[in-house]
């Protein structure tokens, strides 16, 4: 990651603005072609596709993955990967849930119970993300082993916690929790207006922040950010931390789903915001990457499934097929980055 | 207890099975090895809490039987398990829960050439010589029964939808079960079938987009508990009404318990497919070399229909399933 001669890579970085200006323009806007035309099929397909519930059932599901691949597109722009996303969120939803049934069984007010089992996810999340950050800034651990390596001991302690089974939460907590996913304001659902808030911050930490430019040095050139005299090491850790936050926030509007966590939580959603990522646009030797390409790449991909689901042209054993074929065709249109 | 009852105790057993089956051996005590896979997700927590169970009961009720478990994390930690038992525990028979068939086939007929009696549960192994008797559930039942109540309830006409599970042999053998009775009931019409991976994520997702796409549904199918539960938090937010029969499938205790409470009218029967099936395949197997008899070649647990009437024989709130 780090390369002995800066020069080359300045000049690198030097070189790139002048790329052939159409393809960077469709390179930009691909995702969205490819969002807008995937849109168009599926309405074509059903007509209940375009209609507003529809709409906003895929935004809410979106939601969880969305979040975390805000913060993963932090984490892929400066040149590391978090393997351990599902896994950490299935440990959060898990705790939290225990946390929640055990506060309100010891006497605390269930609303107080709730809305500390609320904190506590996102607190998780970071403490997590730390000691991600640590590892690997400080132990200097490939980001690909920590997380891989956290990724089976989150699950392992979900599953020790659960005895193999489900921790679900108390039938009158789950009730006093459950407008966290399924309320709105003003008809748009809670998770969504989560997700918006989300992202919205973290295009601006992204583009209007000293640490946000740091994060794209990084990633882009390791060495010359360094002899920029950019806290490499600071910048690093706060930058997984960040994206634990996002897998605590992205949890604690899953816990009212369905009020229940098990070893099969969150599984694969690493793949899925990682995709979300890459499709959105950004490379994965990072140095580039947008938030609003992430936003609709994590779109995009719950639509082909929501798509899927509402036909039944191709049979049920393609539909990861399809997935498939629609993510690479998208890569496709945004290849003038590269 | 004095030595001497318990010895006129045996004589009489012993004298029953021989009058009872002339070619039973003489009975002998049974130290029984239990091999299973370790709880990694609810059915195997189920399976792991069945074993257990098995040993204090069984172990509690005859004075003769010794029963050692060991769970396994991969197979080959299973097949060094399996000689642990053999050579260490000295076992004289056993009933394994393999992790793979064909890798554990050789290390099971090893146990098996030492002497032990070898009863082997839900995947059979590539050679059969390898066991003495095989123990499953009934994935056929396990898809006829639910579309038989369904038929039945919407008085043989309706909508019907399917969640299904993963792609295995074993999750198509339930849907085949599940069609052909549909079949035979041409107006109960499968409007379409998704996977949703045994996962409630997955059918939350999968249910919301058949509520988008169908606009009358009378009944949903989904094949395990755990889908069923998304499914219905899926159903309650879309606040539809039209929907009359939600079939789980599996008897989780949760899901049992609904059918016991009598809340919920669209939930009033499931078909069981426990991993309750352990416990019986021990206890068959130990009480059988307790007699000094054999197990028939193949059986089969039925998968029953559980409904308010027999809901409490399939509620077990300590299992985690």
């Amino acid at each position: 990651m780090s390369q002995p001669e800066p020069a080359g890579g300045i000049a690198a970085d030097l070189r790139r603005p002048t790329g052939t200006p159409w393809a960077e323009r469709l390179a930009s806007v691909g995702p969205i072609v490819g969002l807008v035309l995937l849109c168009l099929v599926g309405a074509a397909l059903n007509g209940d596709f375009a209609t507003l519930d529809n709409a906003l059932n895929v935004l809410t599901r979106t939601a969880f993955i969305g979040i975390i691949a805000v913060g993963m597109c932090f984490v892929i722009i400066l040149g590391g990967i978090d393997l351990s996303v599902g896994s950490m969120a299935a440990l959060i939803a898990g705790c939290v849930i225990m946390f929640i049934n055990w506060a309100a069984g010891s006497g605390v007010s269930p609303l107080i119970a709730v809305a500390a089992g609320a904190g506590l996810a996102v607190l998780l999340g970071a403490v997590f993300g730390l000691a991600h950050g640590v590892l690997i800034a400080k132990g200097k651990i490939e980001p690909f082993i920590v997380t891989l390596g956290t990724l089976g001991i989150y699950r392992a302690y979900l599953t020790y916690f659960a005895d193999g089974g489900a921790l679900t939460l108390q039938n009158n907590l789950a009730d006093l929790y459950a407008p966290a996913y399924y309320g709105s304001v003003l008809g748009v659902p809670i998770p969504v207006v989560a997700f918006l808030v989300v992202a919205l911050i973290g295009a601006a930490i992204l583009n209007k922040t000293a640490y946000g430019r740091h994060v794209q040095a990084i990633g882009s050139n390791e060495t010359v950010a360094r002899y920029a005299a950019v806290d490499v090491e600071g910048v690093k850790i706060l930058t997984y931390m960040l994206l634990g936050v996002c897998v605590g926030i992205a949890t604690l509007f899953y816990v009212p789903r369905l009020a229940s966590a098990s070893p099969t939580t969150g599984l694969l959603w690493e793949l899925e915001a990682i995709a979300a990522v890459i499709v959105g646009g950004a490379a994965l030797k990072g140095g580039q990457g947008s938030i609003i390409g992430t936003v609709v790449g994590a779109i995009l991909l719950s639509v082909i499934s929501n798509i899927l689901n509402l036909t039944s042209l191709i049979s049920v054993y393609l539909n990861a097929a399809v997935q498939g074929f629609v993510i690479i065709i998208v890569a496709f249109l945004q290849k003038g980055r590269r | 207890m004095s030595t001497q009852t318990r010895r006129s105790i045996m004589l009489t057993a012993a004298a029953a099975s021989l009058a009872f089956a002339a070619t039973g051996a003489a009975a002998e005590p049974v130290n029984l090895g239990v091999s299973i896979p370790a709880a990694t997700h609810s059915f195997m927590g189920g399976i792991n809490y069945w074993a257990n169970q098995a040993k204090k009961d069984l172990e509690a009720k005859h004075k003769d039987l010794k029963i050692t478990i060991r769970t396994a994390a991969n197979a080959t930690e299973q097949a060094n398990q399996l000689q642990d038992l053999s050579t260490v525990n000295k076992i004289n028979a056993l009933v394994v829960f393999p992790f793979e068939s064909a890798a554990l086939t050789r290390p099971v007929a090893n146990v098996k050439a030492k002497g032990a009696y070898v009863t082997v549960v839900d995947r059979g192994l590539t050679d059969t010589s390898a066991q003495d008797a095989y123990v499953a559930g009934d994935n056929t039942a396990f898809g006829r029964i639910p579309a038989e109540y369904i038929v039945k309830t919407l008085g043989g006409k309706g909508n019907v939808v399917a969640l299904r599970g993963i792609p295995t042999t074993l999750d198509t053998e339930r849907m085949d079960a599940f069609n052909a009775v549909l079949k035979v009931h041409p107006d109960v019409k499968l409007l379409d079938a998704k996977f949703a991976n045994w996962n409630r994520d997955d059918a939350y997702k999968v249910t919301q987009d058949f509520l988008t796409r169908f606009k009358e549904i009378d009944a949903f199918w989904a094949a395990d508990d755990d889908m069923a539960f998304g499914a219905m938090r899926a159903i309650e937010q879309a606040g539809r009404k039209d929907i009359k029969v939600i079939f789980g499938g599996a008897g989780a205790k949760d899901m049992v318990k609904l059918i016991i409470d009598a809340k919920d009218p669209r939930i009033q029967a499931n078909v069981s497919y426990s991993p309750k099936f352990i416990y019986d395949a021990v206890k068959l197997t130990a009480e059988a070399r307790l007699k000094g008899e054999k197990l028939p070649a193949t059986t089969i647990i039925p998968s029953v229909l559980i409904d308010k009437a027999n809901a409490k024989d399939f509620y077990f709130p300590d299992s985690p399933f």
